[in-house]
Formats: structure tokens, C-alpha cells, sequence
């Protein structure tokens, strides 16, 4: 391979990164306040159908995003619901949020299956640094979510580290006995960061739809969900981390799919299999290395109640 | 001010028990009421549509209990991990491991051996293939907490691009005119079936299973290890129970349950491994599960609601309505269960004393 060849298999890690860069922000900051929630698959193709239905009827993919943000945050709502006010099961809530969303998005994208869109996003090349050589078609000549995604996981990382919401919303993820004492609404914040992290699955399935593939394909996140929940473990929780490690499977996929283009002598359905194995060994190595739940917030996936103090 | 307040129950609720189950389902159904007619459909034709495609003829009843044979074998096999407190997810990648080995002997050796000898290897070979799709998250979780729900969802993807690697390459039948199947069984690699219907022998397996399951679960020292590992993993530590191996026995068992449903389904059904051999057996099956309260004799009766929701989704495909409804009443399901469970658990006052 040449250089351009590398430079644009790079450019192609970033975009392939995107989307679970976003999802797997977001379901960090839930998990951050103590709610696992397994439904970023189920939310991520909510987002992308609603995301892709929207822009195609109006023309406008601003209207779009709104759409998803709107479509991933009440998904994310009733996953809130059930598990904060009632105290539901929160593996099982997802899962059924998954399950809900996948079949709510195929009933709402039926008739627009494999429909082509050309309302995209047109790339924003940064002056002065897209113009660098090898580094500026790399990290510089990007549509503006690329930029959106990493300047938000940022963002969260101050918010969470840096802030007196961020040390209330760990507080309530470590321990909600202890914040609920000192008169922090376990409740609100764990609601709140659901429902920010519902968006931020359902901006990245519309990133799918309208920048990445851009149509509408019944389940066409293909497991990137799951690769998110499966990210905020490979990043102990920090979302800077997220940001190299949303690349890291990035790159896996913009890899599979040039070795599919230059035909490699190996079955496309193991390079294809391929992210899913790779998802698998990240998360072994990860888990083994760090010390048995270092850096997973301890009261996660547990429901808070008050009465049980 | 009255003000609603929530109360733990000492024992569960027995009458809320079968309420909100029942409850559940009808609510589900009142939704999927309500998104039917705001996408502009008749939900009273939909509905109608789908009662008779999935129970309106002796026809249709035997393709719902076709349906509900896998549900209730992955129904099963879910349970037991759940009961442990284990989210194994990947019923369905089981499923079409199970189905491959079972495939794999029927191709190889089905011309040569009895039905006696063939259908119990095709069945050892799944059981086989599906625990080891089991033990791999089994093993992970039982020594290093490696997270079983994400390993066994994306070993589901391993799973059928495995599967359809083979029928896309080698294993393809040359005179599929280029469709990825393998070419049919031979006669004794097909379980027999009921009369002239597609019910096939793997009914009474499943209903063996469970009566197994159920027995082993209420009357051994290893099911009652089972119940309280599920409660608390500690509180088994102290009381010098194994939770390391009983993790690994109980994915294992759970996943060669569930590569079962693969043989009976190649065995059984499209006497031929192809595309498609479960389509979302593996996670209906999760909710199937939860619905019996992991009870394993409720699964068999709830995998028949199930079997005609799924059969009744292919009817409705003729009014214009995506078969994406019926995960969408799968799901919605779901949530109002876990919802009402506060039902179940809690006892619900309303106190008239300002509380602070």
C-alpha cells in the first residue's frame, strides 16, 4: 500500500469511529450515575431509521439529527422508568429496549428500505491544518459530527472530572446511599444521564444512516452497539479513553472492509467476523489486566432505594 | 398530601404473579393498538389477521406449535443461566452451532446409519457444539469476570457468519443452482413428524427437557446450589459451594440446551442447513424466559403464545404490516413486565402523612 492508500484507510478509521464514539459516550455517562443500559443497539437503529426517515421527507438533515436525538433519549426515557422509578431488572430492560428498537425501527423504515440520500453532510475541512500533509486528510477534512463526537466526549470528560456535577453524578454511580444523604436527587441525575445517553446512541445510529452508509437498512448498526457497551469497559469509564478505543474498532472496520475491496485471499464471512472477534479479545485482555472491577462505578446496574438505606 | 409509597414485601405477591403477566401482554398488545393506527393501518384487520394466521386453522395451530418447539428449548436453556444470575445472550449463535454439528453428521454420515444411530449423534454433536459456545463466556466469566452478556452477543455473530460461510463454500449443494444451502438430509437424519404436519419429535423433547430441568431444579442439592448461587454468589462462597464451576457447568448446559434447538430445527424443519435457520429464536426466547418467571413449566406454555405471535407476523406481512411488529410487541412485552414486577415485590400504600 502507498502512502495515500494509509492516509485514507486512517481517514476511514475516524468515520468508522464515529458512530460508536458517540454511542459508546453516552452510555458511559448512564453507567457514570449507576444505569447499565444494554439498549444502545435498540437505540442506535431507532436513531438511525427516525434520523433517516426525517431528512428524507423534509430535505433537511439537521431536522434529521433532532429526530434521532428526540428517538434515542425517549428509548432511553422508558429504560428510566422502568428501572429508576420501578426498580426494574436493568440487563433486562435493555434487553428489551434492543429488542423493541429493532423491531420499531424496521416497522417504521419499511418502505424506505435501500432508498439512496443525498442530503448529506459536506465535509469541513479546518483551515490552515487540513492543508498539512498525511495529518490533514487524516484528522482535518472531516463532516462536522466527526468533530462533534470527540469535542462531546471531551466535554464529558470535564464535565464528569472536573465539575461539582460530575463528582455528584460519580457520587450517585459509587455509592446513591451516601449522595442521597448529602441531599443529591439520585433519581433526577440518573434519569438525566440516561436519557443524555440515549441521545448521544441515537445521533450515532444517525450518523450511520446519513453520513456513513448513508441509507436505511433493517438492523444495519450490526452489533456497533453492543461494541459501544462493550467500549466504556475497554475504557474504564473515562471518556478520553473512549475516544481512542471507539478508533481502535474503527480502524478494525475500516480495515475489513479495504481487505474485502483488494480481494484477500480469505472468506469475506471471517473478515466479517472479524470486529465481533477482535470486540471479544479487547475485552478479555482488558478485563484480565486491571484488577477485578477496578474502575466500574460499584453501584452499577443496581436499583437505588430509599427505604432499603 | 398523599403520597405513594413503596413497601418490600416479605414473600411475593402470588396473585400479582400471574396478573402481571397476563396484564402485560394484553397492555403490549393495547400499544401495539396504538402504533398500528397512527402509521395509518387497521389494527382491528392487523390483529385480525394475525389471530387467524397464527390459530384460525388446524393448519395454522400446528405452524404455531412448529414455532413454539425452539422457543421452548431456548426458552429453557436462557432460564437456567438466568437463574443463576448468568445473562447468557447467545442463545441464538448456540442455536446455529448446534444446528452446523448437527448438520455436519447428517451430511457425513446420514447415508450410512439407521435413524437410531444418527438422529442421538446429530443431538450429541449440537448438545456438544452449543455447551462449548456456552463455555467460552462460561470459562471467561468464571475466572476473570469477563463480562458473559457482551461475549455471548457477539459470539451470536461468530456464529452465523460461521454457518454462512459453509453453505456460501464448501458445504453448498451443487445443485442448489447457487443458493447457499447444503444439499437435504438423508431420511434418517429427519426427525419424524405428526401425520402430514410439521410437528416434529422435538415436542417431546422439549417437554422432556423441561420435566428434567424442572426436577433437577426443585428436588437436587445441585439445583438448590443453582437457586442460591443465583440469589447470592457470597452468601454460596460461605456456604462452600463452587460458584467458579458451577458458572462454567450451568453456561455449558444452558448452551448445549440451546444448540439442541439448532439440531431439531435442521432435523426437524428445512432438513438442510440454510440461511435463516432461527430467526431470533435465540433472543425471543430471553423473553420467553422472563415471562415464565423462569419457571421451565410455564415456558412451554408461553412459548406457544410466542409460536403464534411469530407465525401470526408472517400473516400480517399480507395487510402491508412489517414483520418488525411482532418485535415490537416482543419488547413492549417485556418493558410492562418489568414494570409491573413492582407489583410483585412491593406492596403499594398511600400514606396521607407528609413524608420528608
Amino acid at each position: 500500500m502507498d502512502i495515500n492508500a494509509w492516509t485514507a484507510l486512517l481517514a476511514a478509521t475516524i468515520v468508522a469511529g464515529t458512530p460508536i464514539l458517540f454511542a459508546a459516550a453516552g452510555e458511559l455517562l448512564a453507567e457514570r450515575s449507576g444505569i447499565l443500559n444494554l439498549g444502545v443497539e435498540g437505540m442506535m437503529l431507532v436513531g438511525a431509521a427516525l434520523g433517516f426517515i426525517v431528512t428524507v421527507n423534509t430535505g433537511n438533515h439537521c431536522l434529521g439529527l433532532l429526530a434521532a436525538l428526540a428517538g434515542g433519549g425517549s428509548m432511553a426515557a422508558i429504560h428510566a422508568l422502568v428501572t429508576v422509578s420501578l426498580r426494574g431488572n436493568q440487563v433486562v430492560s435493555g434487553l428489551a429496549l434492543t429488542i423493541f428498537g429493532s423491531g420499531f425501527s424496521g416497522f417504521l423504515g419499511k418502505s424506505y428500505q435501500g432508498i439512496p440520500m443525498n442530503y448529506g453532510f459536506k465535509s469541513l475541512n479546518i483551515p490552515f491544518l487540513s492543508d498539512l500533509p498525511y495529518v490533514g486528510p487524516v484528522f482535518f477534512r472531516h463532516d462536522i459530527l466527526v468533530y462533534l463526537s470527540v469535542l462531546l466526549a471531551i466535554l464529558m470528560w470535564y464535565l464528569l472530572f472536573q465539575t461539582k456535577w460530575g463528582l455528584a453524578i460519580r457520587s450517585v454511580g459509587e455509592n446513591p446511599q451516601a449522595a442521597d444523604a448529602v441531599g443529591i436527587d439520585v433519581s433526577r441525575i440518573r434519569y438525566l444521564c440516561t436519557i443524555v445517553g440515549g441521545m448521544m446512541a441515537g445521533l450515532g445510529g444517525a450518523y450511520i444512516s446519513l453520513v456513513y452508509a448513508p441509507t436505511w437498512q433493517e438492523n444495519m448498526t450490526a452489533g456497533r452497539g453492543w461494541i459501544a457497551v462493550a467500549l466504556v469497559i475497554f475504557a474504564l469509564w473515562n471518556p478520553t479513553r473512549a475516544i481512542l478505543g471507539a478508533y481502535l474498532f474503527g480502524g478494525v472496520e475500516a480495515l475489513t472492509f479495504r481487505l474485502q475491496t483488494i480481494g484477500i485471499n480469505l472468506s469475506s464471512f471471517f473478515l466479517v467476523m472479524f470486529p465481533y472477534l477482535v470486540t471479544i479479545l479487547v475485552l478479555v485482555l482488558v478485563t484480565i489486566r486491571r484488577r477485578q472491577d477496578a474502575g466500574a462505578p460499584q453501584a452499577l446496574s443496581m436499583a437505588y432505594d430509599r427505604e432499603e438505606r | 398530601m398523599a403520597k405513594i409509597k413503596l413497601i418490600r414485601r416479605e414473600k411475593e405477591s402470588p396473585l400479582a404473579r400471574v396478573l402481571v403477566p397476563v396484564a402485560s401482554v394484553l397492555m403490549a398488545f393495547a400499544v401495539g393498538w396504538i402504533i398500528l393506527a397512527l402509521a395509518g393501518h387497521n389494527p382491528v384487520l392487523v390483529y385480525q389477521k394475525l389471530y387467524n394466521g397464527a390459530l384460525g386453522s388446524p393448519y395454522a395451530i400446528s405452524e404455531t406449535i412448529v414455532k413454539a418447539i425452539p422457543l421452548m428449548i431456548a426458552g429453557l436453556a436462557v432460564s437456567l443461566a438466568f437463574r443463576m444470575k448468568l445473562w447468557n445472550i447467545g442463545a441464538e449463535g448456540q442455536i446455529y452451532i448446534g444446528a452446523l454439528a448437527a448438520s455436519w453428521i447428517a451430511l457425513n454420515l446420514g447415508q450410512s446409519s439407521g435413524p437410531l444411530v444418527i438422529l442421538p449423534l446429530m443431538m450429541i454433536a449440537a448438545f456438544a457444539a452449543g455447551a462449548s459456545w456456552g463455555l467460552i463466556p462460561g470459562v471467561l466469566r468464571a475466572y476473570w469476570q469477563v463480562n458473559e452478556t457482551i461475549i455471548t452477543l457477539m459470539l451470536n455473530y461468530v456464529a452465523i457468519y460461521w454457518v454462512d460461510y459453509l453453505i456460501f463454500g464448501p458445504w453448498k449443494d451443487p445443485n442448489s443452482m447457487g443458493f447457499p444451502l447444503t444439499p437435504i438430509f438423508s431420511a434418517a437424519a429427519q426427525l419424524p413428524t405428526w401425520g402430514d404436519s410439521r410437528v416434529h419429535l422435538g415436542l417431546l423433547l422439549a417437554i422432556i427437557i423441561a420435566i428434567l430441568f424442572y426436577l433437577g431444579i426443585q428436588y437436587t442439592r445441585w439445583g438448590y446450589e443453582v437457586r442460591v448461587m443465583g440469589q447470592s454468589p457470597s452468601a454460596a462462597r460461605y456456604a462452600g459451594m463452587n460458584v467458579t464451576k458451577n458458572i462454567m457447568l450451568v453456561m455449558l448446559i444452558s448452551g448445549g440446551i440451546a444448540g439442541i434447538a439448532g439440531m431439531i430445527e435442521v432435523s426437524g424443519i428445512t432438513h438442510r442447513l440454510q440461511q435463516g435457520i432461527s430467526p431470533g429464536y435465540g433472543y425471543t426466547a430471553i423473553i420467553v424466559a422472563w415471562l415464565s418467571r423462569l419457571n421451565p413449566l410455564a415456558i412451554i406454555m408461553v412459548a406457544f403464545l410466542f409460536g403464534a405471535l411469530l407465525v401470526g407476523g408472517f400473516a400480517v406481512q399480507l395487510v402491508g404490516v412489517s414483520f418488525s411488529i411482532t418485535q415490537v410487541l416482543q419488547g413492549t412485552v417485556l418493558f410492562f413486565l418489568l414494570a409491573g414486577e413492582i407489583f410483585i415485590n412491593y406492596k403499594i400504600v398511600l400514606s396521607h402523612k407528609e413524608v420528608l
